[in-house]
């Protein structure tokens, strides 16, 4: 039982974005293909939220952004609703709302704005809930849900919209390592079985070079690597981006970084 | 299963599972709704039988349909009955349901707790302009209706106004930019007013009795000059509920689900600013309505924008009509002002269900 569409292919091109004067992206481009997972990595401030922001259309930009071969810019809001989904890295969870109430609010784009969800939206967010292991905190409100739950519940939001593209931006910063596991392990799955295409930012390299299939190393607004996990995390690439230390070790399911004090 | 099953305290419980939460609380506001303002006709310095009121009443709406109910009220009490207690409380859910709402909405669009219909200059701007008037115009009123309630919906908006333009100035929609740019303009027009106030102390007992809020004086020329904007603009905002719901997860999520957080703000502030504007304009300013009902309504049906502006306006209109009913007994034949006994009553009642709400936890 799948209720997600199957991914889309995205591509950024000539992508330029700043805040004021200050210019924060320079010429970015990126592919991602379809069933995907492209990790944006890079040093603080280095625009990776921005990156993702302006893709979305939420921040002002010059260049091109495609879903399957299709500009965004000239679509309309909803209709890029329908095929583009977001987790916000700090998400605001309404007071007073019930798990079940807020992911339903995944199916805005699919529904008239002003009508009540209709018998489709119900079983889709029923489904949804189902498959994240939400259904027993469906009336539970969503102040009263551990961090991991909450975590859950915006990812089951972004999935009722039935999107072909997932955007997480830091969808571990709230987490400890085993519930971090277990939202990533839960994208993973999702665009295995589906082929959900998904694009997330990721301060956690280690993280990153065991989930991803392909990194993209932002530096200073620019795309300085991009590739496989191996081929972007080297031992060089951190000590001239991000300054640090460390080692890369290759394991089975991709690389890892180990951070290595200084001799002194 | 009875869908069609009769109002009343008996259907709540054959209600399927997934209504079953959501209508009792509309129904039973209704009801508190109608109750209220039945016990607000009834009571008075001259007591009317209830039975002949409601036949009355009945009388009155089928009347137009050439239906005729004897064994109404006649003379004075039918007088007292139609000319003073109807258009009264009519008034009073009226200025209750749009405050609420209002309230609700502003709390909404700001994702603010402490938002109230005033928040923008809608209070600062009515009372500048209701004290110009008092103080300075020569006429009382322009045909029918009073120069006092026109100066206060003129003043009402025009706060608003500079409100939002200084923050789209400043900020954009961006949302508190806007609250400071509200609180900018209401501390400048309310410094206006009250300098205008002490240049004209012959007039301040009459200021003052605007500022605090009154129904006494309400007319059926007042109930119908506010209806249409109270319509159009609790309409509208009942029509955004829903929005509003996907507001609250923040602006970038709201964009990413098809909606225009900066149109739909926009869109909801000036509606209710317009049902503000409307009620200040005929009742003073009536204080704790549109900050507290809203937080009422949310405990009983949680925090939905789609459930809390209906029943805010159900809720509100029966909150108003009983305080108003209180100002009236209290000190009869004398009146309290309103905003005293909306305070009176309302500050204990909120803090016994923050209370009752702490120790449930």
């Amino acid at each position: 039982m799948s209720v997600l569409p199957g991914g889309a292919r995205v591509e950024v091109v000539g992508l330029t974005a700043g805040y004021g004067r200050t210019r924060v992206l320079d010429s970015v481009r990126l592919t991602v293909e379809p069933g995907g997972w492209l990790a944006v990595i890079g040093p603080n401030g280095s625009g990776k939220s921005t990156l993702l922001r302006s893709v979305l259309g939420f921040h002002p930009h010059e260049g091109q952004v495609r879903v399957d071969g299709v500009p965004t810019s000239g679509m309309p809001r909803r209709e890029r609703a329908r095929s583009m989904a977001y987790a916000a890295q700090a998400p605001v969870l309404p007071e007073g709302v019930t798990t079940r109430d807020y992911v339903a609010l995944g199916r805005t784009p699919h529904r008239p704005l002003l009508a009540a969800p209709r018998g489709v939206d119900r079983q889709v967010v029923a489904d949804v809930m189902d498959r994240l292991e939400l259904a027993a905190l469906a009336e539970r409100r969503l102040s009263t849900l551990s961090g991991g739950e909450q975590q859950r519940a915006v990812l089951a939001r972004a999935l009722a919209q039935q999107p072909r593209v997932l955007f997480l931006d830091e969808p571990t910063a709230a987490l400890d390592l085993g519930h971090a596991q277990q939202v990533l392990d839960l994208v993973d799955l999702l665009r295995r079985q589906d082929g959900l295409t998904v694009v997330s930012t990721l301060h956690d390299l280690t993280l990153a070079g065991q989930y991803a299939d392909r990194l993209a190393l932002l530096s200073d607004g620019r795309v300085v690597a991009e590739g496989a996990p191996a081929e972007v995390l080297t031992t060089q690439a951190l000590s001239t981006h991000y300054g640090a230390r460390a080692e890369v070790v290759h394991g089975p399911s991709g690389p890892a970084v180990l951070p290595i004090r200084s001799a002194g | 299963m009875t869908t069609t099953a009769p109002r009343g305290a008996g259907a709540a419980t054959a209600a399927p599972a997934t209504g079953g939460r959501t209508w009792p609380a509309p129904a039973g506001a209704a009801l508190a709704l109608v109750l209220a303002m039945l016990a607000g006709v009834w009571v008075g310095a001259l007591p009317l039988p209830p039975g002949a009121v409601v036949v009355t009443l009945l009388d009155r709406l089928l009347a137009p349909l050439g239906v005729a109910v004897p064994g109404g009220l006649e003379g004075t009490q039918a007088a007292v009955l139609t000319e003073l207690r109807l258009p009264r409380v009519l008034m009073a859910t009226l200025v209750g349901a749009g405050l609420a709402v209002s309230g609700a909405a502003y709390q909404g669009v700001f994702r603010n707790p402490l938002a109230d219909p005033y928040l923008l200059g809608a209070a600062a701007g009515a009372g500048l302009g209701a004290t110009l008037v008092i103080a300075y115009s020569p006429v009382q009123a322009i045909g029918p209706i009073g120069i006092v309630p026109l100066a206060a919906f003129a003043g009402a908006l025009v706060g608003v106004g500079c409100a939002l333009a200084l923050g789209t100035v400043a900020g954009g929609s961006h949302s508190p930019t806007l609250l400071l740019a509200g609180i900018a303009v209401a501390a400048f027009l309310a410094a206006g007013q009250t300098l205008v106030q002490q240049q004209n102390t012959d007039d301040l007992r009459q200021i003052y009795g605007w500022l605090l809020g009154q129904l006494g004086s309400a007319q059926w020329s007042d109930v119908l000059l506010v209806l249409p904007y109270l319509v159009v603009a609790c309409t509208v905002l009942l029509f955004c509920g829903r929005a509003l719901d996907v507001l609250a997860v923040g602006d970038d999520e709201a964009s990413s689900l098809g909606v225009h957080p900066g149109r739909l703000r926009l869109v909801v502030i000036l509606a209710a600013s317009l049902a503000t504007a409307a009620a200040v304009a005929v009742s003073g300013l009536i204080g704790f309505v549109g900050l507290v009902v809203p937080h009422i309504v949310r405990r009983i049906v949680g925090g939905s924008h789609a459930r809390v502006l209906p029943m805010s306006l159900l809720v509100g209109g029966a909150f108003l009509v009983l305080a108003d009913l209180v100002a009236r007994v209290v000190l009869s034949p004398a009146e309290l002002p309103i905003g005293v006994v909306t305070a009176f009553i309302g500050a204990p009642f909120f803090a016994g269900l923050l209370w009752a709400g702490a120790r449930r936890r």
